[in-house]
């Protein structure tokens, strides 16, 4: 690893005026992944400015009626707060679904949100990669692509992005709140992460010298019945192969709203708006449900070792809704 | 004005297992080197050293954490727990007994971070945390029993190369039966569903 110097935070300016003091430097949360990129060559700060002990620790309701995440928050007390599992359960189960105990007790939601591609390319420093190295190439386009990309990806790159958190953030219309030096912004969690096309070491909107400070949850309640599935190739502490963020909101018989958002498919967490317009107005059964997951995949392009995906997540998407219709009729 | 350039290396203090040291770190040193190879700490074992065993455990404010990925110099001012801190003198920690007692290891490697990983887990669902096993998350509905599902979900931070994780799992049951006797009042720890 490289020598790097390290500060610490106190204050939101204080860490914007840390980070802006010089080249190279890194936000530092829980570390979790972060550190282990430093480990493996893939990041090479020349400082880190540690803002884990920044005072944006809790979870709070707005006067809307929806919530406020700290970015600091970890994932632990994201997951166990009570009104993340009244209000928007499947986001704690898409906490509780992802690492381990250890690791979601370190994790920040705002570190969470920037983690980085598990694509075995991106983190193996003697390989082409460009995501990390702009212009080399990606080898996983002919060779192990087994868990990678069958929506949105391009000729560069065809990484899935791995977080589960941001998967159910994606599906509740969640919105990243965060500061600069010229002033606060907001950026809908559908248009932080931006489209590989020919630019995937570009992978967020976030403003350079930006600070995360928290996500919003606007008011949703949908979110009151909605569920998070993770399928993996084991039954814990894996990444996810496919996975659904969902919620529904029937009576009647009749789908009134829906929310759907995919994991371990793209780039970045995926909003399957064609699905939720299929949904919309449609009758909660399984006919409709396949109906609404083929809408979504008929855009899926995969590669010749992940086509797989496409069933796989077409079944979970029809698994969870039926699931949740199920719920909902009792 | 800007801060002057820091170097790559801090004095620090580490606050481990109630003793405070302190010691000039590397930045890139982490908390489990600074135990092993600064402090003589050796309880604490190097796995994987990336986050993916958990053979390093050890509580941060009371809370599990890997010290593989923890920066040491990042560790000043929490309270730090390792395995050799859980015994009260010469009597060992109900979960340090629960693992000898039923065989909750084999060659031992894995078993500091089991122990401390399970002494933190048994306190989280105490603490009416909910796990992905878990069927009813809604706060209303209270902890779920402890059910060796719940315990498998809640330790799979923790490999066990030798596989002994049939034992490990009676180990964790019987550290959090003992703990939940000791404590009447904590919201139900049964370690069995109740016979139908």
């Amino acid at each position: 690893m490289k020598e790097f110097a390290y500060q610490r935070a106190f204050d939101v300016p204080g860490a914007l005026a840390l980070l802006d003091a010089g080249s190279d430097a890194r936000f530092l949360g829980g570390g979790t992944n972060l550190v282990d990129l430093m480990k493996a060559g893939v990041e090479r700060p020349a400082r880190l400015v540690d803002v884990r002990g920044l005072p944006l620790n809790r979870v709070e309701p707005t006067a809307d009626g929806g919530l406020r995440i700290g970015a600091t928050v970890t994932n632990s007390d994201l997951a166990a707060h009570p009104e993340v599992r009244r209000r928007y359960p499947a986001l704690a189960q898409a906490v509780l679904a992802g690492a381990s105990g250890q690791l979601r007790n370190m994790a920040t939601v705002g570190g969470n949100l920037l983690q980085r591609t598990r694509c075995g390319y991106f983190t193996d420093v003697t390989r082409p990669c460009n995501k990390r190295v702009p212009g080399s190439g990606c080898p996983a386009v002919e060779g192990e692509h087994r868990n990678h990309a069958i929506l949105g990806a391009s000729g560069h790159c065809v990484a899935v992005h791995p977080s589960d958190m941001a998967v159910a953030l994606t599906a509740f219309d969640a919105v990243v709140s965060y500061e600069t030096a010229d002033g606060p912004g907001e950026l809908p969690l559908t248009e932080f992460y931006v489209p590989v096309g020919d630019t995937p070491h570009r992978e967020t909107s976030l403003p350079r010298g930006a600070l995360i400070t928290g996500v919003i949850l606007p008011p949703a309640p949908v979110a009151a019945r909605s569920r998070y599935r993770k399928v993996r190739e084991r039954a814990s502490y894996a990444f996810a192969i496919g996975s659904v963020a969902a919620a529904l909101d029937v009576e009647g018989g009749v789908v009134r709203e829906a929310r759907l958002a995919l994991g371990a498919v793209a780039s970045r967490p995926w909003r399957a708006r064609a699905a939720e317009r299929a949904l919309t107005g449609a009758r909660a059964d399984g006919e409709a449900f396949a109906a609404a997951a083929d809408a979504e995949l008929a855009a899926a392009n995969p590669l010749p070792r992940n086509a797989y995906k496409v069933a796989l997540t077409r079944n979970l998407m029809v698994a969870v809704l039926t699931g949740l219709a199920e719920e909902a009729a009792r | 004005m800007a801060p002057a350039p820091s170097p790559a290396y801090s004095s620090v203090t580490l606050d481990v297992n109630g003793d405070k040291h302190t010691l000039t770190v590397d930045h890139r040193t982490t908390l489990l080197d600074a135990l092993r190879e600064r402090l003589d700490l050796t309880g604490t074992k190097k796995g994987c050293d990336q986050g993916q065993c958990g053979a390093c455990t050890v509580l941060l404010d009371g809370h599990r954490a890997v010290a593989c990925l923890q920066l040491a110099v990042a560790a000043e001012g929490r309270a730090i727990t390792t395995v050799e801190g859980l015994a009260d003198g010469e009597r060992l920690h109900p979960a340090q007994q629960a693992f000898l007692d039923l065989d909750g290891y084999q060659c031992g490697y894995c078993t500091p971070g089991q122990i401390c990983s399970a002494v933190a887990m048994i306190e989280e669902h105490a603490a009416g945390w909910p796990s992905a096993v878990t069927d009813d998350i809604r706060p209303e509905a209270g902890p779920p029993p402890l059910t060796a599902d719940e315990i498998r979900e809640r330790m799979s931070g923790n490999l066990c190369r030798c596989g002994a994780y049939v034992s490990i799992v009676r180990a964790v049951a019987r550290a959090a039966a003992v703990r939940a006797e000791s404590t009447p009042t904590t919201v139900s720890t049964r370690t069995e569903r109740a016979p139908a």
